[in-house]
């Protein structure tokens, strides 16, 4: 196909965005990040299918300023899976039992509108030195 | 399917894939598949990082984790360990040499600091042999604000205003030559690429085209546009094979997008680019030899003017631009030449690559805005002099420049500043050396190099270089008088000033510039007089009297 029009150019671009959207090169905004804890096991209560989640939410709003990164293990093992979400200026807050119905709801109220879901918060009860 | 969570970026520039990249990414793609995570990660071969030193490099996004030094072995660690546990890889990050302290980001190492990239925006960062991902980041944008929305001369006005100078070693203002070009009445007209690099230790070109090549087609269509002509060509030399390659795939996809080829967006604008291999001679790298072999003749430049703008390929005004210069061309029209001209200095606008090499930490790729000084370059980003040793010179602009010592190090490097100081930008190599390194010995490597590239046309070139490197092979043998390097000084600023072009114009720099600032090491071989304090010229004149 030939591109005709700047118009036609930058529909392509926005087909192509989600093969580049993941890399930020150098040039590094404030982003959100989504720490999901990936140790054995997180792994085995099922971390994986809620990170690919997370992706996919995000995804389908559009959001692009969210990292999702995966993590290894950060002690709450009797609460996995847990999700850290760390929106600059904030506190980290995390999140556990998680299950992939829940992610909607997180990306929703946490990530969209920024309310934090109460009942799916642990505490941390611990500091990093 | 899950979409896409992580990319695996792997470099597969010149100098990583000589130190198997090429595996590593194969064994990651293998053990990706084995693991069942093929849908969630994508490999990604990108051009050269510039972290040459510490290759062969992996990024992972959006992680944003640096791994250095990755083997084919260990491939499996970061399958295992990042991608299905999200456990950095502590072994493969990289430790900044003095504090041995572990950086895993890109951005916190001291290396990547200091730099600001536009040339290499997208060096590493993107799949050269993918021109959608070159899209998804604002590629061709540029060529059709251009086409679409300005004349020919807010072009040029908008490169003049940018300040951009030839990013060769000239430095003329790139703006001025579009313009020349664009004046002349002549129905046919040429845009060339002059991607001869010649220069020992330099390869930033080279890693402009292996790693982004789609900016620089699209900068050769703007000026195509600018100056009036619908043909390009791109003069490589045969020893890139891999930039050769990738620019053919970029050009297939370029056509076949109709970004390159006839009535581009629409427009009646046609313009198409072909390649010319040269056979890598030093000499071609000078414009009118470029368009004498494109022309099928001896790589011999002619006397200027005419001006290649003027007359250029077969006789046609010819616009001939180096790579880098181009690869500033797409961010400078779509950010505004206002932009470009508030980076680096009054004089000398926007950044410029190095590449650093010798006797130094870190040897890379490096963009830094003008202005910066040479100590922040060697000291900071480069990481200082390996093993301890004491910095003794860097020699900047390859075989055409001079060296520079310690007191001038916190000089803001510009073109006319390092002019200034005797030597030149050049194309931007950057050899440092150290206190083993004997000066004598490095101004006679360069001239037996230029020695060699003289293309034979004129007699200061062919002949003088020869003397003047057998004069320096007599001093470092031991044999030499003070006669002799009399000589040898009257001889380099004959070379310089009678020579038809600027490969044997400069030359001499390297060893007037040693003789300037290391005078005492050329004494120390000189046997038959008692080390003069000064410039040995009167006690020479004297002994020679005395022999009479």
């Amino acid at each position: 196909m030939k591109i005709k029009s700047l118009e036609e150019l930058k529909k392509i671009r926005e087909e192509s965005m989600g093969g580049v959207n993941l890399r930020h090169g150098e040039a590094r905004g404030e982003s959100i990040e989504i720490l999901v804890g990936m140790g054995t096991c997180g792994i085995s209560a099922g971390a994986r299918g809620i990170l690919n989640r997370f992706v996919d939410e995000l995804a389908k709003k559009k959001i692009d300023n969210v990292r999702v990164i995966p993590v290894g293990c950060i002690g709450y093992c009797h609460s996995e899976p847990t999700v850290q979400i760390n929106i600059p200026g904030q506190e980290p807050v995390l999140y556990g039992n998680i299950t992939e119905d829940k992610v909607k709801d997180i990306v929703e109220s946490h990530i969209h509108k920024g309310v934090v879901i109460q009942n799916l918060k642990i505490d941390i009860r611990h500091t990093r030195g | 399917m899950a979409k896409e969570r992580t990319n695996i970026l792997v470099c597969a520039g010149t100098g990583c894939l000589a130190s198997e990249s090429e595996k590593v990414a194969k064994n990651l793609e293998l053990i990706v598949r084995a693991r069942g995570y093929s849908d969630e990660v994508k490999i990604v071969k990108t051009g050269c990082f510039g972290f040459c030193e510490q290759g062969p490099i992996v990024k992972i996004e959006p992680d944003n984790i640096f791994y250095v030094r990755v083997g084919p072995k260990d491939a499996k660690d970061i399958v295992d360990e990042q991608i299905v546990k999200g456990r950095k890889v502590e072994r493969l990050l990289f430790k900044e040499s003095e504090k041995d302290k572990v950086v895993d980001k890109h951005e916190e190492m001291s290396f990547y600091k200091k730099q600001l990239r536009i040339a290499l925006k997208n060096c590493g960062l993107i799949n050269p042999e993918d021109i959608y991902e070159y899209i998804a980041l604002g590629g061709y944008e540029a060529l059709g604000k251009v086409l679409i929305s300005m004349t020919r001369n807010e072009v040029i006005n908008e490169v003049k205003e940018s300040g951009l100078r030839g990013r060769g070693g000239g430095g003329f203002p790139t703006g001025l030559k579009w313009g020349i070009t664009k004046e002349q009445d002549s129905e046919v007209k040429f845009m060339v690429c002059n991607a001869d690099e010649g220069d020992p230790g330099a390869f930033m070109d080279r890693s402009i085209l292996e790693g982004d090549p789609h900016s620089v087609l699209e900068a050769m269509a703007i000026g195509g546009y600018a100056i009036g002509a619908d043909k390009g060509l791109i003069y490589i030399r045969a020893e890139y094979p891999l930039a050769i390659a990738r620019l053919n795939i970029a050009l297939k996809q370029a056509r076949e997008l109709g970004l390159l080829g006839e009535n581009i967006f629409g427009t009646d604008f046609s313009f198409d680019i072909d390649i010319k291999l040269g056979a890598g001679a030093f000499v071609c790298g000078e414009e009118t030899a470029l368009l004498n072999s494109c022309e099928g003749q001896r790589g011999e430049p002619n006397f200027k003017p005419p001006f290649p703008a003027e007359e250029g390929y077969w006789g046609h005004p010819t616009c001939v631009n180096n790579v880098e210069t181009l690869a500033n061309i797409p961010a400078i029209i779509n950010r505004g030449g206002k932009w470009f001209s508030s980076i680096g200095t009054e004089k000398s606008s926007g950044t410029k690559v190095f590449a650093l090499a010798g006797k130094v930490n870190n040897v890379g790729l490096v963009e830094v805005p003008m202005g910066i000084t040479l100590r922040e370059i060697i000291f900071d980003i480069g990481g200082g002099i390996p093993n301890g040793k004491k910095f003794k010179a860097v020699q900047t602009g390859g075989p055409s420049g001079g060296v520079i010592t310690e007191k001038d190090l916190d000089t803001p490097i510009d073109y006319d500043s390092l002019i200034a100081k005797g030597s030149m930008m050049g194309s931007g190599g950057m050899i440092v050396m150290d206190e083993d390194d004997n000066m004598v010995n490095i101004a006679k490597f360069y001239l037996e190099f230029t020695m060699d590239e003289a293309c034979g046309k004129c007699g200061p070139g062919r002949i003088g270089t020869i003397r003047i490197y057998e004069l320096l092979k007599k001093i470092t043998s031991g044999n030499a008088t003070m006669a002799d390097l009399d000589a040898i000084k009257q001889l380099c600023y004959m070379v310089k000033d009678s020579s038809l072009c600027g490969l044997c114009q400069t030359a001499p720099n390297p060893v007037i510039s040693t003789m300037k600032h290391f005078w005492n090491e050329y004494l120390d071989f000189i046997k038959d007089v008692d080390h003069p304090q000064g410039e040995g010229k009167y006690a020479a004149k004297n002994k020679i009297q005395k022999q009479a």
